[in-house]
């Protein structure tokens, strides 16, 4: 086995973690079902490729990522808050807007960015060898975003959103506007799949218009397989679930492509991953009843 | 202090699922009185309080709390004036949060939340001080999540969220009703208290008549959108059940019918 058998599933998990962390965010904290991810994620790498290639700093770059998916999420906010759209079609719309605006902002489907300087530069000092330095840079990235959530949700404003997930009806009546609270945790949340999508832009050395198909399910897996790795709810430990869900997903992927498995089924398996952790206390006791039933059919 | 000036409140108007559920009520509240509420099924109690807490704006009318005119001012910008315990225990707290985080969110009610710490060791020792006075031993689990406390407990914790933060008036829809009898009886007990400590204007709807006698300062009687009785001071002293139920099929032409009612007798 190589060594970069080992340190690339860690390095992707990793940066494809701080994606999987924004939908945490909203999938359990906020319950609220975000698809806008599909197009945030790319957003966040057409962001940083186009200003890379136009010569701009790659830090800047990644920072107006950032802020280009927080634009996003207050987008789908205002639209299932204000317009009153449902949360799932909200995703869904601006996901498909956002279709047209990557490709506005990129003026073609695909930027490649070998040779171009990248994040990864300001770690060239050290000395390390590339594919260290990117997991290093990964490593510091993802856990700064875990504990900055950790840190955000314990503070007040944290709180609300916690509450705005658990008990909206609760939480207004003690004078919070959810309507606030539902945009911030979609801005948050998209800022983090649009930074999480510039790095790996950045890594992978290009960027894609349909690079964000399908992220919202490994995300969703992600934070699934965390939960069946680290079972605390509590907020630290869910964090850290998430980007350890994450590096297993990418583990198990990279098994898979080893033992010749077609990169087309990928998906597919994906969201059978996801259904069937999703679905399994449903199948179990569906089952549970018919065997219950049948027992008492023989008596 | 509480004014409703000419309130109605028509659901669904001019389809044919029309329902006028308050019609023209007029009612004032003195600072620290304490209204029980009684009626039948349907006849607006809990339109009148979701009214008063801003969940349903008035069709017409007016409302004012504290000199404050609130007509058409929605819930989250009336908390400061208004807090409220539902009849479920599982609605006035967050389950997947701990005690003392409903707590923070409860004692800065209306405030302007920021970055800081929300369970600080400072405040951790003003819930535990609250949290005594109902003697459950709630002031030694504050890190437990609410979703492990029972009703009783949960709808206990809702009254001192409720109240940590005086507010102008305080609503109770019902609170004990989805409680066992011990337990309710309880909570009551654990309302006048904290109604008296803080000498709270309070509106209590409830489906125990003894209840609606034997607390409070003034009882009203609604029937079809409209207050139909209105007693308080001596008259409602010497009041017993029988009186207020064969007042009531005097003013209203028919008998008092409540599910909750009969089943409490």
């Amino acid at each position: 086995m190589s060594l970069s058998m080992l340190v690339d599933p860690i390095t992707q998990g990793l940066v494809y973690g701080i994606m999987a962390l924004g939908v945490y965010l909203t999938f359990r904290i906020l319950d609220f079902p975000d698809l806008t991810v599909d197009g945030s994620f790319p957003l966040g790498a057409a962001v940083a490729a186009r200003l890379i290639v136009a010569g701009v700093s790659p830090l800047l770059a990644t920072i107006a990522a950032i802020f280009g998916g927080m634009i996003a999420g207050v987008i789908t906010g205002i639209l299932n808050t204000k317009l009153k759209i449902t949360g799932l079609l909200s995703g869904i719309l601006t996901m498909t807007a956002l279709y047209s605006i990557n490709l506005r902002i990129m003026g073609r489907a695909n930027i490649p960015l070998l040779g171009e300087s990248t994040i990864f530069d300001l770690l060239e000092p050290l000395g390390l060898s590339s594919d260290i330095s990117i997991l290093i840079a990964f490593l510091f990235v993802s856990l700064l975003a875990k504990f900055i959530i950790d840190w955000f949700l314990q503070t007040e404003l944290g709180l609300a959103l916690r509450a705005t997930g658990d008990n909206k009806e609760m939480i207004r009546s003690l004078g919070v506007n959810t309507d606030n609270t539902v945009i911030l945790g979609l801005a948050l949340s998209n800022g983090l799949v649009a930074l999480s999508g510039s790095l790996v832009a950045q890594y992978q050395g290009f960027t894609d218009v349909k690079m964000g198909i399908g992220m919202i399910v490994i995300g969703l897996a992600s934070v699934i397989i965390g939960e069946a790795v680290i079972k605390n709810d509590q907020i630290k430990w869910a964090t850290l679930g998430v980007l350890l869900g994450s590096i297993v997903y990418r583990s198990v992927i990279t098994v898979a492509l080893r033992m010749n498995l077609n990169p087309n089924d990928l998906k597919l398996i994906t969201a059978l991953l996801v259904i069937g952790a999703l679905g399994a206390p449903a199948i179990r006791s569906k089952l549970d009843n018919t065997l219950l039933a049948g027992g008492e059919e023989k008596c | 202090m509480l004014k409703l000036k000419n309130a109605k409140k028509v659901f669904n108007p001019d389809t044919i699922n029309e329902k006028v559920a308050l019609k023209e009520i007029d009612l004032k509240m003195e600072l620290g009185e304490f209204i029980t509420v009684i009626g039948s099924n349907g006849a607006g109690k809990s339109t009148l309080l979701n009214a008063i807490a801003g969940n349903h704006q008035l069709t017409t009318g007016e409302i004012i709390i504290d000199g404050q005119n609130l007509t058409g001012v929605p819930d989250y910008d009336r908390a400061h004036l208004v807090s409220r315990v539902f009849q479920d225990p599982l609605q006035g707290t967050a389950a997947s949060m701990t005690i003392a985080e409903n707590l923070v969110l409860a004692l800065r009610r209306s405030g302007k939340l920021n970055l800081s710490t929300g369970v600080t060791d400072k405040r951790r020792e003003i819930f535990k001080d609250e949290l005594s006075i109902l003697n459950l031993g709630l002031e030694d689990r504050l890190d437990d999540k609410v979703g492990l406390l029972s009703g009783g407990q949960r709808q206990a914790l809702t009254l001192v969220m409720a109240t940590i933060q005086e507010p102008s008036i305080l609503l109770l829809d019902e609170h004990t009703a989805a409680l066992d009898p011990k337990t309710a009886e309880k909570i009551v007990n654990i309302t006048k208290e904290i109604v008296s400590h803080h000498n709270l204007t309070t509106v209590m709807v409830t489906h125990d008549l003894d209840h609606a006698l034997e607390l409070g300062t003034r009882t009203i009687m609604m029937d079809n959108g409209r207050i139909v009785l209105d007693v308080e001071d001596e008259e409602r002293r010497d009041m017993t059940i029988d009186d207020l139920l064969e007042k009531f099929a005097k003013v209203s032409g028919h008998e008092l019918t409540n599910d909750r009612i009969l089943l409490a007798q």
